[in-house]
């Protein structure tokens, strides 16, 4: 630091060329056969939402009156037409579920997008500020997560109302915390490091300072985070779905489809089996994606 | 010691008032008029309302209101149920054994499976064991429980018959309630068959509550025991020659459950989020059931005072969680 002239480039310091980063990190991630597989899965759940309109045989809200229950094709007194089945007002299941994907993609990115950024903004605020501010931001964090989070999504919703986008503020506002803790936490390690000290000698703003100087360098516990709250952002809307608080009837989301099939579980197998499936593949190829970037991106690990 | 305890006591005060002010905060935010979804009546003349506005003290300042809530809840006061017209406190004290019975045993069913499976899977790194349990445990993980249940009911309720579909109990028997705990209270009947249909209808909705548990336990202790299976003292264990499985049950397991401890804790709050899940599906009569009801009713002194009294028994948890682990690991006292 005695020599002003390191201090040109505040961000020099934990620069890597951009491409060599992204091979190593591929490196790591593909040693990972799960991790792969779940990345594959989710790439074709992602297709299957772009292209549900194409891809569905039939309208997920087209009720056959002539098919009520039908069973799965395979299986005595099931209809061609009809792959999965048809649920208890005859609408086709395989049409609802590839439908289905579009809303808990929407609902997983839609949560994601504002418990990351809101927790981001506070995190680094409270790590940032410190002092009387911090600890304000961090005992309410820990007021949110002292109750149980479907819980509190539950009292939430119950606030609100009912609805899609309700159900996406409530699990967002009971996500976000870990990532306050987790960006205060990343910004107090970074803080006293001398990337940062030369960046604020060299003057930056305070805004520069936590979104440019430090933000970039506590990405990698944040991606990680990210993909394990975008899976428990559709297990618990599937949740509220199924305790007829999230999505309403006849929007086919996973959930929902659950609550209203349970009335027929002991006469219709079909229709509470496959939106249950669907909900565990997605949340579980999320989950592999998660594991494997946590390995990838974990230097610790790296080394064992 | 002591003085970690109190230590422990006073950090906790923030939370709890934070937790009040949440539970008292609740009907206040609620679009409509408090006093009406309080008192639970639609529409009432203008003399009665002004009766219900003193009544509820929502007349005075709001922080003497927060102040008299306060009080209250130390008194035992939660408030009145308007489905049951009952203290809230006694309905909540009549249900809560049903879901301590059931998460304990859900506790149980995941401890007594996940700490061999995560051992298992840490002493054969990386071998067919290992990959097969921790792929098992990533599912269970992953699990939409709600869907479980239904799934192990459509089987072995539906399929085979094995199990009830529902409630805790046969109607058959009937016996007054002593402990709360249907297992221990038919024992206690000394009626013939009652406790294996207690037993019984525990099997399912057990299973249910205790898989994501299960899948996080296995997977910690995994992880602990990988972490202590390369420190110095189990190297100096095995050089000295004692056989493996000594060197992991005595050394090496005994240090790696001082984590699974805290993380077996911290599942209380996931159980708390689970019964309500659980106790829906299998119509198990506890708060989880409760709770989902009630919102559905809109009785919101019943909601109100759930989210509160729950989220107080997972900090009274969380709380002699910590203490454990001060007391079995004394770095964490003396820091």
């Amino acid at each position: 630091m005695s020599n002003p002239v390191t201090v040109a480039d505040p961000n020099a310091a934990p620069k890597i060329s951009p491409l060599i980063r992204l091979r190593e990190f591929w490196y790591y991630f593909s040693v990972n056969r799960g991790a792969v597989i779940g990345l594959v899965v989710f790439t074709l759940l992602v297709l299957t939402a772009i292209f549900a309109q194409w891809l569905a045989p039939h309208s997920p809200i087209q009720q056959y009156r002539d098919a009520l229950l039908v069973p799965p094709s395979w299986i005595e007194g099931g209809r061609p037409e009809f792959l999965l089945g048809t649920d208890a007002v005859g609408r086709d299941i395989l049409s609802r579920l590839i439908h289905g994907a579009q809303y808990s993609l929407l609902i997983g990115t839609v949560v994601v997008i504002i418990a990351l950024g809101a927790g981001v903004v506070f995190g680094l605020i409270a790590g940032y500020a410190g002092g009387w501010v911090d600890t304000v931001l961090m005992r309410i964090m820990d007021i949110i997560l002292a109750f149980p989070s479907l819980l509190l999504a539950l009292v939430l919703v119950a606030i609100l109302g009912p609805g899609l986008l309700n159900m996406m503020i409530a699990i967002a506002l009971v996500l976000q915390p870990h990532f306050v803790r987790l960006t205060r936490s990343a910004v107090l390690g970074e803080l006293g490091k001398d990337y940062v000290t030369s960046a604020r000698m060299a003057g930056s703003g305070h805004w520069r300072m936590m979104f440019k100087t430090i933000l970039p360098n506590c990405l990698a516990p944040l991606i990680v985070q990210a993909t394990l709250s975008f899976s428990s952002a559709i297990l618990d809307a599937a949740a509220l779905g199924f305790l007829g608080l999230g999505a309403q009837p006849p929007t086919p989301e996973w959930g929902t489809m659950l609550a209203e099939a349970r009335q027929f579980i002991l006469r219709a197998w079909w229709v509470v089996t496959f939106p249950g499936l669907a909900i565990l593949i997605t949340v579980l190829a999320i989950n592999l994606v998660g594991d494997g970037l946590r390995d990838a991106l974990d230097p610790k690990l790296k080394r064992s | 010691m002591i003085r970690f305890i109190l230590n422990r006591l006073l950090l906790i005060i923030p939370t709890f008032i934070g937790i009040t002010i949440v539970a008292f905060a609740f009907v206040r935010i609620l679009p409509g008029d408090p006093i009406l979804l309080i008192a639970g009546e639609r529409s009432v003349t203008p003399e009665r309302y002004q009766d219900l506005i003193v009544q509820f003290g929502y007349d005075r300042p709001i922080w003497v209101q927060y102040w008299d809530y306060l009080a209250g809840i130390f008194q035992g006061d939660f408030g009145t149920s308007i489905s049951t017209k009952r203290p809230v406190i006694r309905d909540f004290l009549t249900l809560f054994p049903a879901t301590v019975e059931l998460s304990v045993c859900a506790i149980l069913f995941a401890v007594t499976l996940g700490v061999p499976a995560g051992v298992i899977a840490a002493v054969k790194r990386g071998s067919w064991y290992d990959q097969t349990l921790m792929g098992t445990a990533l599912v269970g993980y992953s699990m939409p429980i709600f869907w479980l249940g239904l799934l192990l009911i459509i089987f072995f309720s539906g399929m085979l018959g094995w199990t009830p579909v529902s409630g805790r109990i046969d109607l058959l028997y009937y016996f007054p309630t002593t402990t709360g705990f249907m297992t221990i209270d038919a024992l206690l009947s000394g009626q013939d068959g009652a406790f294996v249909s207690a037993l019984r209808h525990l099997i399912l909705p057990t299973v249910t509550l205790g898989t994501i548990p299960l899948a996080v336990i296995a997977r910690q202790t995994r992880s602990a025991m990988l972490e202590v299976l390369g420190d110095d003292y189990v190297r100096t264990a095995r050089a000295k020659g004692l056989a493996p499985h000594q060197v992991v049950g005595q050394h090496a397991l005994r240090n790696a459950l001082i984590p699974v401890v805290t993380t077996i804790g911290l599942q209380v709050g996931v159980m708390m989020a689970g019964a309500i899940l659980t106790e829906t599906i299998f119509s198990w009569p506890g708060i989880g059931k409760w709770m989902v009801d009630a919102i559905s009713r809109r009785d919101y002194p019943v909601v109100q005072a759930g989210l509160l009294l729950i989220a107080l028994i997972v900090m009274a948890v969380n709380l002699i969680v910590d203490v454990l682990y001060g007391l079995i690991n004394p770095r964490i006292r003396h820091n």
